[in-house]
């Protein structure tokens, strides 16, 4: 399925090639993480690389998340490029203190003189039914921590670009990559679009209705913009992409063409994304709004396991489009 | 439960078209609100309410046509308001009263509107309180407030304006219906108005360009106090002479395309003549544009034509039913006038009265003038 401009792949497939690129390019640059090597990792997406790069590049670890989180933030200080692989966000907790006492803060506690280059991915959200200690979005978890990039993967075109991204910063970059979306197939450009840590993007334009989001909902909320379309509403998709920190002027400029605004992620609806954004489009936005900014967000409990209450437990495009038609006709 | 109806916009006036509701189920409104628009053949009248209360039940639905009479809406009057909770039997005394205090607490109605609406409309002046909010739960949203501007930039007249034909239809139903129902009679007097003119020239010197009083003012305020003495030609003809208590004078105001619109001035015996010029100076221009509230409309209980702003010295009216009369004024020109033996040279003005002979006789008739002259005579006492 390769033709001269564009290439169909999984979005799996699109994180393996933006990892091979990265490691081809630069070679400070190392993967490492639990069953990274060996497995091919634990979903996958690793797959072929130890035997492309050997055990020096492709660096499988014990489970000890704070150990090898820590060990990188050595390497990063130390002048390599460590990718860091947790293999899901729920793991990440306990790199916790490596993350917001190190990484987050060396640069500030050196006074500028030590950066940490530190990248780090991780899997989150639902898709595969590994229940409520491996399946949550934990995305304004580690967006609330200043001296971070946090930067969620919503689309194929993302996948490919973002780690080379992270890579050129010379401080802490979280990734966060979307289980649910692994074995989902987009065609994209051989030669996509470079990505830079600054802006959110603009999937579809529309000037009905901003709908806001990022992650696993970006897509949900384009199939609900076609759907919207054709009961002529025409919504604009604004993925946000950097959660921290934000791109408000992109937020802003939308939600002043639009007057109306709804924010839709997977997190826990409080004390979310959405709720920062709500905060911001109010402060400084209020008088472009036509009606109340509303947000969907995930139903607050722990993930459930089976697949149809997994599917209840985050907006879906059916929510996204009964949402809009109620902002705007009122029923 | 207060019934709301089709009001008769004159005796012409079968039914109307409920063109557009101003209030809604659950509105507040108070004697003298403005509710609705109906559509007559006078164009779209501005429909008052004469009570208080809530907004129970919009019956007619807008763009509805019903005959003079029908039920609007229902309106729930205060103290109706207060017996519904008193009705509640659980309820103890002293928690009843404190119910129906607080029933007796009108919140000020606050005006819901999103901030983007509000925002432009702050920026192009458009007031928020005459808009209909179409948004949830009747927010004002910018949609409604940009039809509210586009409506503003539209001239009034094209949206109002009954078409010239449909007055001239009914001004033929009413004079048609006059002519073969009313057997009119005729009086005429002159009448000296040198008294008059100085006075007013005297109480001109006191006011300013704004405020000055013109002949007609004081024409109409001799007209009702005339009127206060001689009462029967302020009546109706309907199975009977029926008076009619307040002198609501209605002024037949010419339009520039063709028709008239006849406005009352109400209660023209209690207002003084300043008064009465500041009444005409807001409705002929607003009969002008067909901006009229429907009590103007209907109100009048007998008509003043004024024909002294061209040359024509005498004017015989037709009666507007169902009233007994009709005062013409024509204009005020110096004439030889006789008095005392001598002759001189006189501001005069021609005075008609025409009257329906089955309510009144040429006596009455002539009495009114007769006290008409006399008032005019002593413009101070007036």
């Amino acid at each position: 399925m390769n033709n001269n401009n564009t290439i169909q792949l999984t979005y799996r497939e699109a994180l393996k090639q933006s990892i091979r690129q990265a490691l081809q390019k630069d070679e400070r640059v190392f993967l490492m993480g639990e069953d990274v090597g060996r497995y091919g990792g634990a979903f996958a997406v690793s797959k072929g690389l130890l035997q492309e790069f050997g055990p020096e590049r492709i660096m499988d670890t014990p489970l000890s998340e704070s150990g090898f989180v820590g060990a990188g933030i050595g390497a990063a200080i130390a002048g390599m490029r460590p990718v860091v692989e947790v293999m899901t966000v729920n793991f990440g907790l306990l790199a916790m203190d490596q993350i917001v006492n190190n990484a987050a803060t060396l640069y500030h506690m050196s006074g500028g003189q030590v950066n940490v280059p530190l990248v780090l991915r991780m899997s989150s959200g639902i898709g595969r039914q590994l229940a409520a200690q491996h399946s949550h979005s934990w995305e304004p978890l580690f967006a609330h921590i200043p001296g971070l990039k946090i930067v969620s993967v919503g689309t194929h075109e993302d996948a490919r670009q973002v780690l080379l991204a992270a890579l050129e910063e010379s401080d802490p970059v979280i990734i966060f990559e979307y289980t649910s979306m692994l074995n989902l197939e987009s065609e994209i450009s051989t030669n996509p679009e470079t990505v830079d840590l600054v802006h959110a993007k603009i999937r579809k334009e529309g000037k009905d209705i901003s709908i806001i989001t990022y992650g696993a909902a970006v897509y949900k909320s384009l199939e609900a913009a076609l759907d919207l379309a054709a009961k002529g509403i025409d919504a604009e998709v604004v993925d946000i992409r950097m959660l921290r920190p934000l791109d408000e002027t992109t937020i802003f400029t939308s939600v002043s063409k639009t007057h109306h605004a709804l924010l839709v992620e997977d997190a826990w609806r409080s004390i979310s994304i959405s709720s920062e954004i709500s905060a911001l489009i109010m402060e400084k936005s209020f008088y472009e709004l036509d009606s109340p900014v509303q947000r969907l967000g995930g139903v607050e409990v722990p993930i459930p396991y089976p697949k149809h209450l997994e599917d209840a437990c985050v907006p879906q495009k059916e929510d996204i489009v009964k949402k809009v038609i109620k902002m705007l006709h009122h029923d | 439960m207060i019934e709301f109806t089709m009001p008769s916009l004159g005796a012409d006036m079968e039914a109307g078209t409920l063109s557009e509701w101003l209030v809604k189920a659950g509105d507040k409104v108070k004697r003298g609100d403005i509710i609705a628009v109906v559509d007559t053949q006078k164009g779209l009248i501005d429909i008052e309410v004469f009570d208080e209360g809530v907004i129970q039940k919009l019956v007619t639905k807008e763009g509805e046509k019903v005959p003079v009479g029908s039920v609007l809406a229902l309106i729930l009057s205060d103290k109706e308001q207060g017996n519904v909770k008193e009705e509640k039997p659980e309820i103890s005394p002293i928690i009843e009263a404190k119910a129906t205090e607080k029933v007796a607490v009108v919140p000020p109605a606050r005006i819901k509107a999103s901030p983007l609406a509000k925002k432009i409309a702050s920026d192009q002046g458009i007031d928020l309180t005459n808009i209909k909010g179409t948004g949830e739960e009747g927010v004002i949203t910018k949609e409604d407030v940009e039809k509210a501007i586009a409506a503003k930039e539209k001239p009034q007249e094209v949206k109002r304006a009954a078409s010239s034909e449909t007055i001239r239809m009914a001004i033929a139903a009413a004079m048609s219906k006059s002519n073969k129902e009313i057997p009119h009679y005729y009086l005429q007097t002159k009448i000296d108005m040198r008294n008059s003119l100085n006075w007013l020239s005297e109480a001109n010197k006191q006011r300013s360009l704004k405020n000055r009083l013109l002949p007609v003012a004081l024409l109409l305020k001799a007209t009702a106090k005339a009127l206060t003495i001689v009462p029967d030609l302020n009546a109706y003809w309907e199975n009977g002479l029926q008076r009619k208590a307040d002198i609501n004078i209605g002024f037949v105001i010419s339009l520039r395309g063709g028709g008239l619109m006849i406005p009352a001035i109400h209660d023209g015996a209690k207002k003084s003549v300043d008064e009465i010029m500041a009444t005409l100076s807001d409705i002929i221009p607003r009969a002008r544009v067909m901006k009229l509230r429907s009590s103007e409309l209907s109100d009048s209980t007998i008509t003043v034509t004024n024909l002294g702003e061209g040359s024509v010295e005498t004017v015989f009216g037709v009666i507007y039913p169902p009233q007994v009369a009709i005062v013409g004024f024509g204009n005020i020109s110096e004439q030889p006038w006789a008095e005392n033996g001598m002759l001189d040279v006189r501001p005069v003005l021609s005075v008609t009265l025409a009257a329906d002979h089955r309510a009144t006789d040429g006596h009455i008739g002539s009495r009114f003038l007769t006290e008409l002259n006399n008032i005019l005579q002593n413009p101070e006492a007036i």
